[in-house]
């Protein structure tokens, strides 16, 4: 222990002190810790109002809004009618926009959910088990990161290319090495730790191990990726549909209305501009919630 | 072993039996870490001789101390003879049982029968679980207790059994001191109606005033439940207080072991003196009278330890022949055990 | 090998020796989200010349903290010094700035810490952390300082030391890097060394060697040795005079002799009651202390130890006792006399 943590005054109350209410939990701390992170909250906020944008406002500008081609109106500028403008084809952008965000995000989500999976269970297998295991499943994942994710997803996306699905798939193949090495990090030490001792000493079944006893403890740094990895999904889904090999129109994803203005950069400013910034928004949001989860989930951090 | 051996209801019936072995046994127990090195392929460098062959037994009831310094390997023996190390070679048995070929039934028979007291109060319950959780764990790995509100009930006795509050059951451990987390750990071992506990340095983290409670509540659950100790400490004054038996380590070898009050009254082997001599006293009067033996220098590694004798390189009556013939463990007087060569010779007529 | 550990045993004499530290009802308390914890609740004590005070306490109950404060060592932010004043050689400590105190730490006071590796820089060699105090406190150059750093290695009994000079601190054992953190902190002679449990993480044997050599320092040296502890057994073995802390107040304060065979505080007799002993048979159970120290957020009303005391009464509850003097150099914080169970005034 260093001279200043010898120091620091005991905090924790013991319940042999007269008092029934619990102190907080973990929880309750962690919260009160991400509450005063101002940017967190702000992204947090504008987070949700995208939630609500993208999926409330769906009600109201459907699908087949979003696709109904007006060629007479094509190119407009915003407008009372269309207040995004419309589009090469005389779509309105703005409903493209509410629509193409149910995309985007659920690509997301989804994507970030399939890497945490993989991620999780390489990563786990690697740092518990070490030795032979932690090896090859390390080199695999080092191969893995080598090659550029963008080659990669371009490559694939040649050959698989367009539907939705098999871009969530990509997406997920392509980026659960972060997640791997971070769990594996986790593990390695963790395991270490006297409770697994413990565990095995009463004779808990390895899965058990893994599954009840690391792995809840390594839920912050698990949580603080997963949702750094939606971002990462939704740019990476916006990359490649703006190469032309993501999903393919009439369906909108704000990263094919980003190819899709190529051509328009200047006459038609509007049709970038708005789903550029919504995918500025989401992923700055998406940092600031992961800044925020960082600070509120890791216990040795003193910012309160 | 308090005079009032109240044998749990398995003991008796082992006895009934006719089964009079020793509870546990130990014989020649070696458990050697190797060191690795290289990046890709790793080659073995060396290895850490951390229990460099160990025999002992221990009888029903009885508690047993095992001393020595940081590095003599005592932690190491109680985790190898337990079966959660694998051992290099050598075997141990509890209540008959083979601990190192033991599999499947027989592995979870021994995990119900031996269980271990950890030296952390902080680091041995997992953070994330509630009280609950973590004294329920073996019922329900064992399934001893079917339904989720028996083992609540289990538990709740076994709280008591401890000294905790009951209405506790659902708080975590971050929220107690050091001593409730010590008695939060001792429930949970005790959940399996266990034989034999190892108490890896229970009170070393703890508080003065605490661990005179801690200790009490050992000595208490002896007494009822019948339980057998394997006692492993550096505080001497402690183990003379608990113990029957007492074996000191040194390197990764036992050096001398006999009952308590001969091993302290009149220690044999160099060691042990020194060792004894070293421990403060808190009399004012007796500290002034005492003649410390100081050993020079520091312990030698466990990776390359010294030739022959292990302890001759710090030993105050070493002779030549120390360094090249490691010394026979003998049993000197009943019930007394060194190994040093010049203690025998007093001894033999 | 054998070596006889006597401390200085004066006790019928009143001690001459000029009194080097004084301090007088020193406050500290931390600011921390859950409230203000008051860590050391105004205690004032001396220590002379050449004496050895050892300060016992459990963990919680503020003797490091109180040494911190002297040096200026606590962090300012959730750390405050609420009051009081600590006079060093006619100065008093707590007021001063940064630069003052850094020239007095390492000269005239060092401080000795339970964990050598943390106090140690990892990074930098022996030869340079010691030749960087010298050359701090001295007007040498480089090579007397080094010619000095071996001569005090070697005072401390480090086998040689031209070698080790230009080890790092991790290619020491435990033992050996607390030599070297005394033979730091002897370098530039200090009047007064504090010792914050030096030997806690060290085996019996090292300690053993770590505290003859404490010893012998202060001998050849004649200086003043604050040692800080939780082992009574070190204590005895030690220490001429001994404050004995609970909960932040001073509870008992006597000559090392008159503590162990007449203590008058309930709290030293419950500690000396729950230890085992070494040197004597088993005669009963140890007599433990129930319940836990108390949570220090709570400012205590009355005397912090009344919850686990066994002779409390009202005025235990509601007034903290002062320090009543028993006779010449023992002073218990106590409402009772335990000789003979009546309660003392004021």
């Amino acid at each position: 222990m260093s001279a200043v943590d010898s120091i620091s005054p005991p905090v924790t109350l013991s319940p042999s002190a007269d008092e029934l209410a619990p102190p907080l939990t973990f929880r309750q701390m962690a919260w009160r810790r991400f509450r005063r992170h101002r940017m967190a909250m702000f992204g947090s906020i504008t987070l949700i109002l995208l939630f609500i944008y993208a999926f409330g406002g769906g009600m109201i500008y459907t699908a087949e809004r979003a696709n109904f081609t007006d060629t007479s109106q094509r190119l407009s500028p915003p407008s009372p009618e269309h207040p995004f403008g419309t589009d090469t084809v005389g779509r309105d952008v703005l409903a493209r926009t509410i629509q193409g965000g149910r995309v985007s995000l659920m690509i997301g989500l989804t994507a970030a959910i399939l890497e945490i999976i993989i991620g999780v269970l390489i990563g786990a297998a690697a740092g518990f088990f070490g030795g032979v295991t932690d090896s090859l499943l390390m080199r695999f994942t080092e191969a893995m990161l080598i090659i550029p994710a963008l080659f990669l997803l371009i490559v694939m996306a040649r050959l698989v290319g367009g539907n939705v699905y098999f871009i969530i798939l990509i997406l997920g193949l392509t980026s659960w090495m972060y997640v791997a090495r971070i769990v594996r990090a986790e593990f390695l030490s963790l395991k270490e730790n006297e409770f697994v001792l413990a565990a095995r000493s009463i004779g808990t079944p390895t899965r058990e191990i893994i599954f009840r006893h690391i792995l809840p403890n390594s839920m912050a740094p698990i949580v603080v990726a997963a949702t750094l990895a939606v971002a990462t999904a939704i740019l990476a889904e916006a990359y490649i549909s703006f190469l032309g090999m993501g999903v393919q129109p009439p369906t909108a994803t704000w990263g094919n209305m980003l190819d899709g203005s190529y051509n328009y950069i200047e006459s038609a400013p509007w049709l970038w501009i708005f789903p550029g910034l919504l995918i500025l928004l989401t992923v700055l949001s998406i940092n600031f919630v992961g800044d925020g989860l960082r600070d509120a989930l890791d216990p040795r951090s003193r910012n309160i | 072993m308090i005079d009032n051996p109240a044998l749990s209801s398995i003991n008796q019936a082992l006895a009934d039996n006719g089964d009079t072995r020793p509870l546990v046994r130990v014989i020649d127990l070696k458990k050697h870490f190797p060191i690795r090195q290289g990046i890709v392929f790793q080659k073995t460098t060396g290895q850490v001789r951390a229990v460099d062959g160990i025999s002992f037994e221990i009888d029903r009831g009885e508690t047993l101390g095992l001393v020595g310094e940081s590095g003599c390997g005592k932690s190491t023996a109680g985790r190898t003879l337990l079966g959660l190390y694998p051992a290099t070679t050598g075997e141990s048995y509890i209540a008959g049982q083979h601990v190192q070929t033991a599999k499947g039934e027989e592995w979870m028979l021994i995990r119900r029968q031996a269980q271990m007291i950890f030296q952390d109060p902080f680091a041995s319950l997992n953070p994330r679980w509630t009280v609950n959780a973590i004294i329920g764990e073996p019922l329900r790995v064992h399934n001893l207790i079917e339904s989720d509100t028996g083992r609540v009930e289990r538990v709740k006795e076994l709280m008591a059994l401890v000294g905790l509050d009951d209405r506790y059951i659902n708080r975590f451990p971050h929220e107690f001191s050091g001593g409730q987390r010590q008695r939060i750990g001792i429930a949970r071992a005790l959940a399996s109606d266990p034989l034999f506990l190892v108490c890896d340095e229970p009170i070393s983290a703890l508080d003065v005033s605490i661990q005179a409670q801690v200790v009490n509540l050992l000595e208490d659950l002896q007494a009822r439940l019948g339980l057998t100790y394997l006692f492993i400490a550096h505080d001497l004054s402690m183990v003379r207080h608990i113990c029957d038996r007492v074996a000191v380590m040194y390197l990764g070898v036992i050096v001398e072991m006999s009952p308590k009050d001969e091993l302290y009254e009149e220690p044999l082997h160099p060691y042990t003196q020194a060792l004894l001599s070293a421990v403060p006293v808190p009399d004012p009067k007796q500290a002034r009278k005492r003649k410390r033996i100081v050993l020079e220098g520091d312990v030698p590694s466990p990776i390359n330890p010294p030739p022959g004798c292990r302890f001759h390189t710090r030993c105050p009556i070493a002779q030549p022949h120390c360094a090249t013939h490691e010394p026979e463990w003998r049993e000197i007087q009943p019930q007394h055990w060194v190994a040093c060569h010049e203690v025998e010779p007093k001894f033999r007529s | 090998m054998s070596a006889l550990m006597t401390p200085a045993t004066k006790h019928d004499q009143p001690d001459k020796r000029p009194i080097l530290l004084d301090v007088k009802n020193l406050e500290v308390c931390f600011h921390t989200p859950e409230g203000t914890v008051y860590a050391v609740n105004n205690i004032s004590y001396q220590v002379r010349e050449g004496e050895v005070l050892a300060v016992v306490g459990e963990s919680g109950c503020g003797k490091s903290v109180s040494m911190m404060a002297l040096l200026g060592l606590i962090p300012k932010p959730p750390g405050d010094i609420a009051g009081g004043q600590a006079f060093f050689m006619d100065r008093d400590l707590l007021p001063m700035s940064e630069e003052e105190l850094a020239s007095i730490r390492g000269g005239e006071i060092a401080m000795v810490f339970q964990d050598p590796m943390t106090s140690l820089n990892p990074v930098l060699s022996v030869r340079r952390q010691m030749t960087e105090s010298l050359l701090r406190h001295y007007d040498m150059t480089g090579e007397q300082a080094e010619k000095r750093a071996i001569e005090l290695m070697e005072l401390v009994g480090i086998p040689d030391p031209e070698r080790r000079l230009g080890d790092y601190p991790h290619q020491f054992s435990g033992g050996m890097r607390q030599r070297v953190m005394i033979a730091m902190m002897l370098a530039c002679n200090p009047s007064l060394l504090i010792a914050d449990e030096p030997t806690t993480a060290l085996d019996v044997t090292i300690q053993a060697q770590i505290i003859e050599l404490m010893v012998r320092m202060r001998e050849h040296l004649g200086l003043a040795l604050i040692w800080i502890t939780h082992d009574l057994g070190v204590v005895a073995g030690l220490a001429e005079r001994v404050i004995v802390m609970y909960a932040g107040m001073i509870v008992e304060e006597a000559d090392v002799d008159n503590l162990f065979e007449n203590p008058q505080h309930p709290y030293t007799l419950a500690l000396l009651g729950a230890l085992p002993r070494v040197d004597r048979r088993r005669d009963s159970r140890l007599k433990s202390i129930p319940g836990a120290p108390p949570n220090l957020l709570i400012a205590p009303r009355g005397c912090p130890f009344a919850p686990r005391c066994e002779y409390t009464f009202d005025r235990c509850r509601e007034e903290r006792p002062p320090l009543f003097s028993i006779s010449a150099g023992q002073h218990s914080a106590c409402w009772i006399d335990l000789a003979t169970g009546k309660p003392r005034e004021r």
